[in-house]
């Protein structure tokens, strides 16, 4: 089973949900965290440990210049605007190209070759018994966050259960770790963003299949907003955490609330159970 | 020399536009005489990638000279290498006000 904790909006809880959720069921069984926000990967803060990397490599095209006629076909193809031809010389921005190798499929000359560069890496590390953690971490300047996620899954693939801290937002980032998933679960607070971002989520999880409920982080009892949308959405509230100061401080200290607070342990598990159960959920 | 203004609208009685990936029109003249021609940039609203793209449309016409608000880092590259010089227009004028004023002398160069 692969479970997804997104959010739409950003800080609402995800990693919070995700760690505490991961750390809870490795003490049952064995379960692979991947960390897919990879612009800014922060599950490892809960989870010190040693880490082993591999790089994360894309292909992008190489000209030989003495071969190139200038007659702009790679420009022309190229649907990312990441090849520019001149009178003279091509002009090639690494960070923009998607790796498809349309240019050297166009190219009549035979002068474009694909060569292989390093965009991110993904990491590895065994913080706890039965836990797994799977860090994608996408370099700084580079954009193609969709590219470490896919290599951060697939060194997952395979196992029986694997947690995914998905990235915030709606866009190709949070329709690639969604995309297969088994379950989504959504972090969302209350307040006005929190519900205008969580309806967009959900209707990306609509949208690839996925089924969802809702976790209700930082909860002063005065969600109706949020109950009201997820009734109408058929979302199923999934878990309330309360606004409470114990699991902030634990949280900003770097500690899960499952450790430090015993009474959590039980509510996480529920937590998995609900989602587990959720309609749709092979 | 052809001269390129970026611009709201396809006349050059619209407003001229800041932004030159995401100028929603290209407006063309040549300053040897002629009329004005309009190029609709399908780029506007894409995603990424609109500043070597939006460039490209420049050099595919012979572009001398580039008069826009600001141009990003990217689009620079492009419009640098293909030697078109840019002449930057902050003011709420018109496409046709931003070229009279080119014309005139009173527009500085981007460095």
């Amino acid at each position: 089973m692969r479970l997804v904790v997104a959010s739409g909006k950003g800080g609402t809880g995800k990693t919070l949900v995700a760690s505490n959720l991961a750390a809870v069921l490795a003490s049952e069984r064995e379960v692979v965290l991947v960390d897919c926000d990879v612009e800014e990967p922060n599950a490892h803060l809960f989870f010190p440990s040693e880490e082993k990397t591999l790089p994360v490599l894309t292909d992008v095209p190489a000209f030989d210049n003495s071969r190139c006629t200038h007659c702009g076909n790679c420009g022309d193809s190229c649907q990312f605007g990441a090849i520019v031809v001149l009178k003279d010389r091509v002009l090639f921005f690494p960070a923009m190209c998607h790796g498809c190798g349309g240019c050297e499929l166009v190219c009549p000359e035979g002068a474009i070759t694909m060569e292989k560069r390093s965009i991110g890496h993904v990491a590895f590390s065994t913080p706890r018994s039965g836990l797994v953690l799977i860090t994608g971490v996408l370099h700084e300047r580079e954009v193609m966050s969709p590219h470490v996620i896919r290599e951060a899954l697939a060194y997952a693939s395979g196992h029986d259960l694997v947690i995914c801290d998905a990235p915030p937002g709606t866009a190709c980032p949070v329709v690639e770790t969604l995309e297969g998933a088994d379950a989504c679960i959504f972090v969302t607070e209350p307040t006005p963003f929190g519900l205008h971002d969580l309806i967009l989520a959900a209707g990306v999880a609509e949208v690839l299949g996925v089924p969802s409920g809702v976790v209700i982080n930082r909860s002063m009892g005065d969600e109706g907003s949020i109950r009201n949308l997820c009734r109408a959405r058929n979302l199923p509230i999934l878990m309330t955490i309360p606004f409470d100061r114990g699991i902030a401080e634990a949280a900003n200290s770097g500690q899960l609330v499952t450790d430090r607070m015993p009474g959590m342990k039980d509510q996480f598990l529920k937590l998995f159970t609900r989602a587990s159960a959720l309609p749709g959920v092979r | 020399m052809m001269v390129c203004v970026t611009a709201k609208g396809p006349r050059p009685k619209d407003p001229a536009e800041e932004r030159f990936g995401r100028s929603p029109y290209f407006l063309f003249r040549d300053t040897e005489g002629g009329e004005w021609s309009a190029v609709a940039n399908e780029f506007a609203d894409a995603a990424g990638g609109v500043g070597p793209r939006a460039a490209q449309v420049l050099i595919d016409r012979g572009t001398r000279v580039l008069i826009t608000g600001n141009v990003g880092g990217n689009a620079l590259a492009v419009i640098q290498a293909a030697g078109i010089e840019i002449y930057l227009y902050r003011e709420n004028g018109t496409a046709g006000d931003a070229y009279q004023k080119f014309t005139s002398g009173q527009l500085k160069k981007f460095a």
